[in-house]
């Protein structure tokens, strides 16, 4: 296992976490509903037990999900909180000073399309 | 993003990792003068032993726009302070939220290495959709605030920088 600093809110871990197809289908499967065991996400994957535990320890270390105990089950928990923080750092700033008026042009012009 | 509550679980968890200590988390939480500088900025009321009340003001803003001066309501559960604080909460000002009754909050606050500490926030909002859609930021487009993850997040800014979120024009 890889040791990373204690914060690991890290933008780097955040964005290797999400530059995988099947980390994002995992946190969009608990966007839908919240709270799911690996035997849960795992049914959902056509991969082994072993490849999505891998894959929910990169979210887990990226502060994406966090597994709680409920009784003897692990139960996975989707953590908004990074994505919302890199929305801060690196998306709102650009979005509201020079985005907004093309994003507004593009919705209008699909609306009328 | 999705308003509908069947998209949402009844259990919410929110973790953020801040460069402070755990007892100025605990106050960022419990103190009045603190909780009116991020998040909703209401002012709180805490009786910070179980069975005390917790009454969570809202600010004046809302009050401007027609909120009445409780926002939210409940009790305390367990008080273990600067590691452990579990309340009852219910969105008070909204009658439709009120109705459907307490929900449950925990927040754990646990020292790490190099100066963080982390912060988990659990709310079982069994029994209550509405409430629980609000707290996820569901409703954030109709201008009703972020949810935990703006409010937590807003902690972690005030902590770290001593600035609001609100100053660098986030709502």
């Amino acid at each position: 296992m890889v040791t990373y600093p204690a914060w690991v809110t890290d933008d780097d871990l955040v964005f290797k976490a999400l530059a995988d197809p099947t980390r994002r289908f995992l946190l969009d499967l608990l966007f839908q509903r919240d709270g799911r065991t690996l035997t849960e996400l795992e049914s959902e994957l056509e991969m082994t037990r072993f490849g999505v535990m891998k894959h929910l320890r990169v979210l887990e270390d990226a502060g994406l999900v966090v597994a709680r105990r409920s009784g003897r089950e692990k139960l996975h928990f989707l953590n908004p909180i990074p994505i919302q923080l890199l929305h801060d750092r690196w998306i709102g700033k650009y979005r509201e000073r020079h985005a907004s008026a093309l994003t507004n042009l593009k919705t209008e012009l699909e609306g009328m399309a | 993003m999705t308003t509908t509550a069947t998209a949402i679980g009844t259990t919410q968890v929110y973790r953020v990792y801040i460069k402070t200590t755990p007892q100025a988390i605990w106050d960022a939480i419990t103190q009045p003068e603190w909780t009116e500088r991020y998040g909703y900025c209401g002012r709180v009321d805490f009786d910070l032993r179980p069975g005390g009340r917790y009454i969570g003001y809202t600010s004046e803003g809302m009050r401007a726009a027609g909120a009445p001066e409780v926002g939210v309501d409940g009790e305390v559960v367990e008080v273990d302070p600067p590691h452990k604080l579990v309340q009852t909460f219910r969105m008070a000002m909204d009658p439709a939220m009120a109705a459907q009754g307490f929900t449950r909050v925990t927040y754990e606050i646990e020292e790490r290495k190099n100066g963080v500490t982390r912060l988990t926030l659990t709310h079982e909002l069994e029994g209550a959709p509405m409430l629980a859609v609000l707290m996820s930021g569901g409703m954030e487009d109709q201008g009703a605030g972020g949810g935990w993850s703006w409010v937590l997040s807003g902690l972690k800014t005030l902590l770290e920088t001593g600035q609001s979120l609100d100053a660098a024009g986030h709502q």
